[in-house]
């Protein structure tokens, strides 16, 4: 049974919308993430996709989005100095923490540099003449598409702007939102690298997780600590080592230890130049073919139904 | 003198680049991993650690004897970090940015600050290289604040290499904010060239000196060629995609020493790297010619 069979089932059981979440992380960046998201895209052929990668987002590269819906983000707040109205006293420079207000050329007036400011309002507050405004920040722009595979929520965080995390988390509610609504079973995820803010955003939650990496020491290094995340939130994973035929013998070490800690081993993707060759041109590695294709059609055949299995698992 | 290596997209090879450049260069080095998330610095130069502290934020601790629940604090904090009970207050630590606001506003008195460590910062020696590394613990979200406890320990009187997370967002940003010179590392795919347009956007808005260096060159297309050429930018270096360099990465090898053909490449772009520092210094300082070392 497919995801999207058994989410009636689950509907039935849990009376409200719950659809599956699949996130492709890897803690390393640059493992093939995007490329496998692409092609997962077209194999599930009606998923919803979300670009939770919202500060270096690719997968519009792919798949050519129609944007249909653009929204600005708004997030948080920033300070900013009237100078009409200071008089230079200095005591917001001696509060900020984040070194973000100083003065220049002998003035005594502060300037807020707004990519250190943390928004946390402090300045505002001790300001005796109440002349640091507190304006709602913009922090990028999010965009519902329709693309060859499938409705997509994707995002462009500002230039160098806070709140990655919230946009992640932005983008993921309205997937679930447009999956609801147009009856869609699974959500696709592409996931940022890392283990930090905007990945725990993209995952906790998520039906399962596909951690993609490469078979070097810091392929292994990272997909360790992905793992350990996880672990830490409960959500099940599987893992992927892409380009496997590079170094055979830390292929192996990653998989024994993912299946020390619990975690699916989904499959292997050769090294194939067509991957590059796919994007260059703008499609995705199983509408172009080639060895890496066939890797990837087993490897989404054995995620699909690991994830069902474990959506059953979790609710039942 | 600061050199960031940073990049859009990520494995495009700063990693790499940051510990063969650390071998190349003239003068001692310091190198910073800054990539807190997936620290891989030690995993080619081995240091030997000779310190580990903990590094994190000031989260408010409150005394609840002087606590009249005012409420002061939680309308100040714009993190939801503090919640105002019928009982007493409750701290969500892990919202906490550490700005220190609500401890400042108590009329009471009543908050006190206390670090809560999310990683730790590690002192190491590889050779004649000085290795600091910070280490994000697992379950925690914000990485800037380690980030800065890294850079903090720069060096004065050492080449200052760091390695930067990869993205454009906060985390980038704290790794190489203030540095001389930022060498962005690329791939010529169409995901390095728009990654790399987005760094691109950040250094400048940051007004940052910066340079590229295009990695695996001839494994794609000549867009990221097209694009700096179109954008006047400075290419540092292109070095070539070479299979027995990724396998010699892959197995935790240092290039230079693994393979003796690439050291040439590294030892030239160092040399570019630290003619551009002196060029751009004496660009700001025209009067001090003397100043041509790096």
């Amino acid at each position: 049974m497919s995801v999207s069979e058994a989410l009636p089932l689950a509907l039935a059981h849990v009376g409200e919308a719950l659809i599956p979440e699949l996130v492709v992380i890897s803690g390393k960046g640059g493992t093939g993430k995007t490329s496998v998201v692409a092609s997962f895209a077209v194999l599930a052929g009606g998923a919803v996709l979300a670009d939770c990668d919202v500060d270096a987002a690719d997968l519009h590269l792919v798949l050519a989005p129609q944007i249909e819906r653009r929204e600005v983000f708004i997030s948080g707040h920033e300070a900013v100095v009237r100078p009409d109205d200071c008089e230079g006293c200095g005591d917001c420079l001696d509060v900020c923490r984040f070194d973000a207000l100083a003065t220049r050329d002998g003035s005594s007036l502060p300037e807020v540099d707004p990519i250190a400011c943390e928004g946390c309002g402090v300045c505002v507050h001790v300001c005796p003449l109440k002349a640091i405004d507190f304006v709602p920040r913009v922090c990028g722009e999010w965009f519902v598409s329709s693309t060859r595979c499938g409705p997509m929520v994707h995002a462009r965080l500002g230039i160098a702007a806070e709140n990655s995390g919230k946009l992640v988390s932005t983008v993921r509610a309205e997937a679930r939102r447009v999956a609801a609504q147009s009856g869609r079973g699974l959500i696709l995820i592409d996931g940022p690298p890392g283990i930090g803010c905007p990945v725990i955003s993209a995952t906790t939650g998520a039906a399962g997780v596909l951690l993609v990496t490469e078979p070097s020491v810091s392929g292994e290094h990272d997909v360790g600590r992905a793992l350990a995340l996880t672990r830490h939130f409960d959500i099940p994973a599987a893992v992927c080592v892409n380009r496997w035929d590079l170094c055979p013998e830390v292929t192996e070490r990653i998989e024994d230890s993912a299946r020390e800690h619990g975690a699916e081993i989904a499959g292997r993707i050769r090294y194939d130049p067509s991957v590059t060759t796919a994007q260059i041109n703008g499609r995705t590695v199983v509408e172009l073919g080639g060895p890496a294709a066939d890797d990837i059609r087993r490897l989404w055949e054995h995620v699909n139904g690991w994830l069902t299995a474990s959506f059953h698992q979790a609710d039942p | 003198m600061i050199v960031a290596i940073a990049s859009g997209k990520g494995g495009t090879g700063k990693t790499t680049l940051a510990v063969n450049l650390a071998l190349s260069m003239r003068r001692p080095v310091q190198l910073l991993d800054c990539d807190v998330e997936a620290p891989n610095v030690h995993l080619f130069l081995h240091p030997e650690v000779v310190g580990s502290e903990p590094a994190g934020i000031l989260v408010p601790k409150v005394d609840g004897e002087r606590c009249t629940l005012c409420g002061d604090c939680g309308e100040l904090c714009q993190y939801n970090a503090i919640a105002i009970l019928s009982n007493g207050l409750l701290v969500f630590k892990e919202l906490c940015h550490g700005c220190g606001g609500c401890a400042r506003v108590c009329p009471e008195d009543a908050i006190r600050e206390e670090l809560r460590p999310i990683g730790v910062v590690e002192h190491g020696r590889a050779g004649d290289v000085e290795v600091v590394t910070g280490r994000l613990n697992v379950g925690e979200a914000l990485a800037p604040p380690l980030i800065r406890a890294v850079r903090a320990r720069a060096s004065r009187d050492r080449v200052v290499l760091i390695d930067a997370p990869p993205g454009t967002s906060c985390s980038m940003i704290a790794a190489i904010h203030g540095s001389d010179l930022v060498v962005l590392v690329t791939e010529p795919t169409p995901f390095g060239l728009n990654d790399l347009a987005l760094a691109v956007e950040a250094v400048r808005a940051l007004r940052l000196p910066f340079g590229v260096v295009i990695n695996r060159a001839g494994s794609g297309d000549r867009r990221v060629h097209d694009y700096c050429t179109a954008e006047g930018l400075d290419l540092l270096a292109e070095l070539p995609d070479d299979r027995r360099v990724a396998e010699s990465y892959a197995r935790g090898h240092v290039l230079v020493e693994d393979l003796h053909h690439t050291r040439p490449m590294f030892e030239a772009l160092a040399r570019r790297i630290e003619d551009r520092l002196a060029r751009d210094r004496r660009a700001a300082n025209p009067r001090d010619v003397a100043c041509v070392r790096v």
